[in-house]
């Protein structure tokens, strides 16, 4: 990978004043997606900004109805959590099926989700539970957080510090992943709270996450697997590489919200 | 370059590294512990997995500054110094679970791990699903998954 000068800031200002300053500067944190993009020449930042001495920004709590998640909590931590797995165990799940354990030793939600990879899990669940992203200046509704491929709202110099999850009546995330690197092909992650309907689909989108409206419409009906029946995406839109074309991607878009309304019925 | 210190393998160690220098890079260039392998330098094969502070990590997706003054454990520190292998490299031996051996330190540190997080009692799906991280070519995996078992069962014997 290309050379590059490191930091390590003990407090989110001094990382946000870092960001703000440098030139081409890049924040690390489990450094899962970063990593493997720098040895890739894909990223070439000048300069690195180590979340991992700033204190309180790992940690998970109930506050009142909302789950709270700390950026730096890794993605194991999620899913073993018995708060999580009590509160929104359908995020569990998603967190324990990010990668592998190694991986899951490492990565974090807030480098997942301020990455917006378009195969990444949490995209998912954020859009699919309608979180709140706080940042270091603000708070963001998921739905206007992932802007398209690799990109968010998040300004230059902005940091996440939490995430608030909403806790839900009913959800579930259905995931079919890459044999050899565990990324989603194409996962869905539908909720359901009072009459509010949620289907997030991660993987297949060639523009990121994204949410089906006509699948909600449909589960605003009737809840139930059934109201999915014959239903598809159009492959237009849908990403096509070798791991899988665009109609196969729509299709198992369909599968799987059918598949993930089924798991969170049961 | 920048000065990093660390214990390894129960021995403080230093050196000195460019930023970019990744941990495995670290072990096995400057630290000439070989056991830990490049495989697919992608972050999916987990022929690199060394332990960082009790834990199973892939070492070619950390920096080695990243682990300052942390607790490294390779695969050569895995066994008491001039002891008997560890009951779970002793497991790989006996159920024959290599073939080029390229895999096997990771499978055997990853393996190890499995046991910390799942108990002494595993079966065969959690095995093969705890092992999506580690990619063998050789063996189908078949005398892995039994020697794991066996090693867990092993490791709970004795100390």
């Amino acid at each position: 990978m290309y050379e590059f000068k490191f930091h390590r800031p003990t407090t989110v200002r001094q990382a946000a004043g870092l960001l703000a300053r440098q030139e081409e500067a890049k924040l690390l944190a489990g450094g899962h997606t970063l990593i493997p993009t720098m040895k890739l020449r894909l990223a070439g930042p000048k300069h690195i900004i180590d979340m991992s001495q700033i204190e309180g920004l790992s940690g998970i709590e109930m506050k009142g109805r909302s789950l709270v998640v700390g950026a730096l909590t890794r993605h194991v931590e999620v899913a073993t959590s018995p708060i999580v797995k009590e509160n929104i165990p359908a995020l569990a799940e998603l967190a324990g099926l990010i990668g592998d354990p190694a991986v899951r030793h490492r990565g974090t939600i807030g480098g997942s989700v301020a990455n917006n990879d378009p195969n990444a899990d949490y995209p998912a669940a954020v859009l699919g539970l309608g979180a709140t992203i706080v940042t270091n200046k603000r708070r963001i509704a998921a739905d206007e957080f992932f802007k398209g491929l690799f990109e968010t709202a998040l300004e230059p110099d902005e940091i996440i510090v939490r995430f608030q999850f909403p806790k839900v009546n009913k959800a579930a995330y259905v995931k079919f992943p890459n044999p050899a690197s565990r990324f989603a092909l194409v996962g869905v992650f539908v909720s359901k709270r009072g009459s509010e309907i949620r289907v997030a689909v991660t993987g297949a989108g060639s523009n990121g996450v994204f949410r089906v409206t006509s699948f909600e419409e449909a589960l605003k009906k009737r809840f139930g697997a059934k109201s999915l029946d014959g239903m598809t995406v159009p492959a237009d839109g849908m990403s096509s590489d070798i791991h899988g074309s665009a109609e196969y991607r729509a299709h198992l878009v369909g599968v799987l919200a059918r598949r993930a309304v089924a798991a969170a019925t049961a | 370059m920048t000065a990093v210190a660390m214990t390894v393998n129960g021995k403080p160690v230093t050196g000195d590294v460019e930023p970019r220098t990744l941990l495995v890079q670290f072990l096995r260039e400057q630290l000439r512990l070989t056991g830990t392998h490049v495989g697919c330098d992608t972050s999916q094969c987990g022929a690199c997995v060394v332990h960082i502070d009790g834990k199973a990590v892939k070492s070619c997706t950390t920096f080695a500054w990243q682990v300052q003054g942390a607790n490294i454990t390779t695969i050569e520190g895995l066994a008491e110094p001039n002891g008997p292998l560890h009951p779970m490299q002793e497991a790989f031996r006996e159920n024959h679970a290599l073939q080029c051996g390229y895999c096997t330190p990771g499978m055997i540190m990853s393996a190890v791990d499995i046991v910390w997080r799942k108990g002494n009692d595993l079966d065969e799906k959690t095995i093969r699903h705890e092992l999506e991280g580690n990619i063998c070519r050789c063996t189908g995996y078949h005398n892995i998954v039994k020697a794991i078992a066996a090693g867990a069962k092993a490791m709970g014997k004795g100390a």
